[in-house]
């Protein structure tokens, strides 16, 4: 069975039979961004506690199923609306950076693309920039997408971050070419209802190519599927594509953006 | 770029029962809402009957035309994010 990475799922919300099920299916190692819990946390020390729980608590307990957890620090947009508030947040960040398994920034990004959301999207790009981080993008939902894609690529180019140390996630048919063409990595979304399915994820392989493109499952707390990327890699085997190609989408390519960190292992 | 091995019949032999499917499950939603006995149309229903135009208007690039259609044109920030959701379709299409 080839080996895959999952580099984009919540395993907070995620059960141990998760885990389970991801190991039988051939994944060695995931990544997890820091995001929206489904509700607002009432107090910056909620998120202390849970960079505590991504940084020392998910790793443990993915190790009991031989998964390698890493994961990336943030406030979420979705709750980077009161300013004063992510940026309490935000000064925790840095003391959590040096933690072996701290690959990044993210999914920082836009959710209903506001002028707050993008002041603190401002200010976290800021914070990769003085400390050489890479950034994991989270875009906007449906109709709100395409400019939320649009307003993050210009927030980044005004930066003096290098796109090849971003990747931008949640890309569809109508934003995968304008991320890829302005040099930044981009992620596809398996979703059931929203995003990307397998079927829809392999057309777009077959469209743009394999290069600084993954896949993911972004399994979270709502809809959504941890083994979805085996079941792309099945999509694509059954449509007559080379172990090769597959390899590079689920496995070659998330090694090689990870490793840029300089702290991503999958032994 | 990377070529699906498949033949165009091959592709209909394996997708067209679940695609046919879906079509069904799309007039049977839309009866659903007729059958409600509304007479005001959703402007997400709007936006769904201009999606199923644009499938028949060209032959290329339908999921990326269709998603443009599904999207919000605007291209300054917003004031203020007085919901975190999103509806599908842009409010005034
Ligand atoms: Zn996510």
């Amino acid at each position: 069975m080839m080996a895959y990475i999952d580099p984009h799922i919540h395993m907070v919300s995620r059960t141990t039979d998760d885990y389970q099920r991801m190991a039988q299916a051939g994944c060695v190692a995931i990544t997890e961004p820091a995001f929206w819990a489904g509700f607002d946390r009432s107090s910056s020390q909620g998120f202390f506690d849970y960079f505590r729980q991504l940084t020392d608590t998910e790793p443990k307990r993915a190790a009991t199923y031989g998964i390698k957890h890493h994961c990336w620090l943030c406030i979420n947009p979705k709750e980077a609306e009161d300013v004063g508030f992510a940026r309490e947040v935000i000064s925790i960040i840095p003391e959590f950076l040096d933690c072996p398994t701290v690959l990044g920034i993210g999914e920082i990004g836009l959710n209903k693309n506001s002028k707050n959301e993008l002041i603190i999207l401002e200010e976290q790009l800021a914070l990769a920039e003085s400390t050489n981080q890479l950034v994991l993008v989270h875009t906007p939902h449906l109709e709100d997408k395409l400019k939320g894609t649009n307003l993050i690529m210009d927030a980044i180019d005004n930066t003096s971050l290098d796109p090849t140390r971003v990747l931008i996630d949640h890309v569809e048919e109508h934003t995968i070419k304008s991320v890829l063409d302005r040099g930044f990595w981009a992620g596809m979304t398996l979703y059931p209802d929203s995003k990307c399915t397998p079927q829809r994820a392999a057309d777009c392989i077959e469209m743009y190519g394999t290069e600084r493109l993954w896949i993911n499952s972004a399994g979270d707390w709502g809809p959504s599927d941890p083994l979805a990327v085996p079941k792309c890699r099945l999509e694509l085997a059954s449509r007559g594509h080379s172990e090769e190609l597959i390899n590079t989408i689920s496995f070659g390519n998330p090694l090689d953006f990870l490793s840029k960190s300089g702290k991503f292992s999958i032994s | 770029m990377q070529d699906n091995q498949m033949t165009s019949e091959e592709i209909v032999d394996r997708y067209f029962l679940e695609h046919r499917a879906k079509v069904l499950d799309i007039a049977a939603f839309l009866d659903r809402i007729d059958r409600s006995g509304s007479k005001e149309k959703d402007f997400r229903i709007i936006a769904l009957l201009k999606c199923i135009d644009e499938l028949q208007s060209g032959d290329e690039n339908r999921t990326k035309r269709i998603l443009e259609l599904l999207s919000d044109h605007s291209v300054e920030p917003i004031d203020i994010a007085s919901t975190k959701g999103a509806s599908g379709a842009p409010p005034t299409s």
